[in-house]
């Protein structure tokens, strides 16, 4: 186990040193300047070059390739352009809003997945399960954040139940508060997939011969449907579930805009409009370690639940 | 993804499965998702295809003095808030989305599909690099990626194009590598290679028809997370340059007006965007369902 997992991480590497490789070449080669872009378009040509010199942006590409991965290396990110200040800094106060968001929002699409597929699972070919497959589609057809700006404008300013948008600065109960709805719109992008791989996983469980038994044993209904079907096809929705949170990662870019939350993903945008680069990096470091970390711990927590994965 | 072998089909004895449905009788027998869903896409794709034919209104020309109206009358959806035509920006706008989010579809599929199949039938060091490119992909948050692209790229139609099959190859390669490390080891296979027929053949004529089948029911739900992509690039402003109806820039221009009361402008492109993919998620399902794929 110990081997294997060594194995993995070691896998992790290259993998991390790809992409953030592969954006700092993006970042560097898109269009506008920095320096141009925070000091403005009134700024003299003088005051910009001065600046880019001090950023180190006048050397070449080669040597601030070679001085960036130094520095990533040895875990100094620097400081970032637009805000002047240490990316550490700006990390720590971002990188919770998007964990609890992603947390939240994972649980939110298992206790909305799970009884939507067992209703698909008992009673196929029925009523119920039309809507069910019905909802899936439709909710699958819908952008996150039209989702996202229908909950503002129904449950966030009409129904005044949940805060509209923004995060408190302090304050628990009040920051979960606020991210209930963005919670919400995460939950429902992981729902439809969620429920399809449950649904087929748990209908392949019912067919096979130990639930049958289980039946036959004179177990009632809802014991066979928790403790057989149910179990059992966890494994392969936590893999699933895991793919998608890896994959939302990325979509929190687009829930935090809309809701207007301080987390990773707007700082990104903001990084990118604002040709920060070292915090692009940064956080395009700090996204892939995310998705490659939760892949590991899906396929650890697989291997934990199927002691068949474990012996290969 | 999806689980390994799962091609096999399975025969249906009729014991054990419920036989209550929804459907009435003479609809049961046939595949009433793929009917219905190919029905309503064909629908939607003559609209749009016909665009010119059915819409009296320039979809760019502006009306300030009919500005903002409801259904009905002269305009049939109503107007935006310039007096721009809301059915023939829904229709013209469906041109451009739709033609994309297929294209964007098209060439990852086929590079996609052809990467999995060498890279998982050669496998060694070929698969060995060809799974680490994919895994740094994945690994590259999906909207970063684009987003960046778009940027270097410069926003359009042509920029989005070639951000979303960066991507979206992966997908199609990974799934159909699966297949293949699956079916090497099947006897026709082993038989066919013992028997001396070449690799160019192997591939063409016997592995690549017995794994298409997924890739090609994948391919419908990636249309629908293309239109998605679409439409979020051109909400955020990064994807069809304004003048150009699009469904995203609708529904985004549309929300500023949605807290006075004026709706439609937002939830017109948004049922067009959603009616796509139902479509395509029942012609997909239908497909799967045709093809003995159990997802």
């Amino acid at each position: 186990m110990l081997r294997y997992l060594g194995h993995r991480v070691l896998l992790l590497i290259p993998v991390v040193f790809g992409v953030i490789t592969i954006s700092f070449f993006l970042m560097h080669m898109s269009p506008g300047d920095p320096a141009r872009t925070l000091l403005g378009p009134k700024a003299s040509q003088h005051s910009v070059d001065l600046l880019r010199h001090q950023w180190g942006l006048d050397r070449g590409l080669g040597w601030q390739y070679l001085h960036f991965l130094g520095a990533t290396v040895t875990g100094q990110l620097g400081d970032s352009f637009y805000f002047a200040s240490p990316i550490m800094q700006l990390l720590r106060l971002r990188i919770p809003v998007t964990l609890l968001l992603m947390l939240m929002g994972a649980i939110f699409a298992v206790v909305i997945a799970v009884p939507l597929s067992v209703v698909s699972t008992t009673s196929r070919h029925s009523y119920s399960a039309a809507v069910v497959r019905g909802f899936n589609a439709v909710v699958q057809g819908m952008p996150t954040f039209f989702i996202g700006s229908m909950l503002i404008l129904f449950l966030g300013l009409k129904a005044g139940a949940f805060p509209a948008g923004g995060y408190p600065s302090s304050g628990f109960p009040a920051q979960l508060r606020a991210l209930i709805l963005p919670a919400f719109t995460v939950a429902l992008g992981m729902v439809p997939l969620l429920v399809r791989s449950l649904n087929a996983s748990m209908t392949e469980i019912s067919r096979s011969e130990f639930v049958a038994f289980g039946r036959a044993k004179g177990l009632d209904r809802g014991r066979v449907m928790l403790r057989y079907v149910i179990r059992n096809s966890s494994i392969a929705g936590i893999s699933i579930l895991g793919i998608q949170v890896a994959v939302l990662a990325g979509g929190t870019l687009v829930v935090e805009q809309v809701f207007a939350l301080p987390g990773m993903g707007s700082l990104l945008m903001d990084a990118i409009l604002n040709r920060d680069y070292p915090v692009v990096q940064a956080c395009t470091l700090t996204f892939a370690i995310l998705v490659v970390l939760i892949y590991l711990v899906t396929d650890l927590l697989y291997a934990a639940l199927d002691p068949r994965v474990r012996q290969v | 993804m999806t689980n390994a072998g799962t091609t096999v089909a399975v025969i249906d004895n009729g014991i054990g499965v419920p036989l209550r449905t929804w459907a009435p009788r003479f609809l049961r027998a046939r595949n009433l998702q793929l009917y219905a869903g190919g029905l309503l896409l064909l629908a939607i794709v003559a609209l749009v295809a016909l665009a010119p034919v059915l819409t009296p209104y320039n979809p760019a020309a502006t009306d300030p003095l009919n500005a903002l109206q409801g259904f009905g009358g002269a305009h049939l959806l109503g107007t935006d808030n310039l007096g721009r035509d809301t059915w023939s920006r829904l229709l013209y706008g469906g041109r451009v989305d739709l033609t994309i989010a297929f294209l964007a579809v098209l060439v990852p599929f086929v590079s996609g599909v052809l990467i999995g199949t060498l890279s998982g039938y050669a496998g060694g060091w070929l698969d060995a690099i060809v799974m680490r490119i994919a895994d740094i992909v994945v690994a590259f948050p999906f909207y970063v990626l684009v987003i960046t692209l778009v940027f270097v790229l410069g926003s359009g139609e042509r920029s989005i194009f070639i951000a979303i099959s960066t991507v979206s190859w992966v997908a199609y390669a990974r799934i159909v590598r699966a297949e293949v490390l699956v079916l090497r080891k099947r006897e026709f296979i082993e038989a066919g290679r013992a028997s001396g027929i070449g690799t160019t053949r192997m591939v063409f004529r016997h592995v690549l028809p017995n794994v298409i089948t997924q890739a090609i029911v994948y391919s419908m739900s990636d249309i629908v997370m293309n239109i998605g992509v679409i439409v979020t690039l051109s909400y955020f402003g990064l994807g069809i340059v304004p003048p150009t109806p699009d469904w995203g820039g609708m529904m985004s221009n549309g929300q500023q007006f949605l807290a006075g009361g004026y709706y439609s402008l937002t939830l017109v492109p948004a049922a067009a965007v959603v009616l796509t993919s139902l479509a395509l998620s029942l012609v997909g399902d239908g497909l799967a369902h045709a093809l003995r794929i159990h997802r």
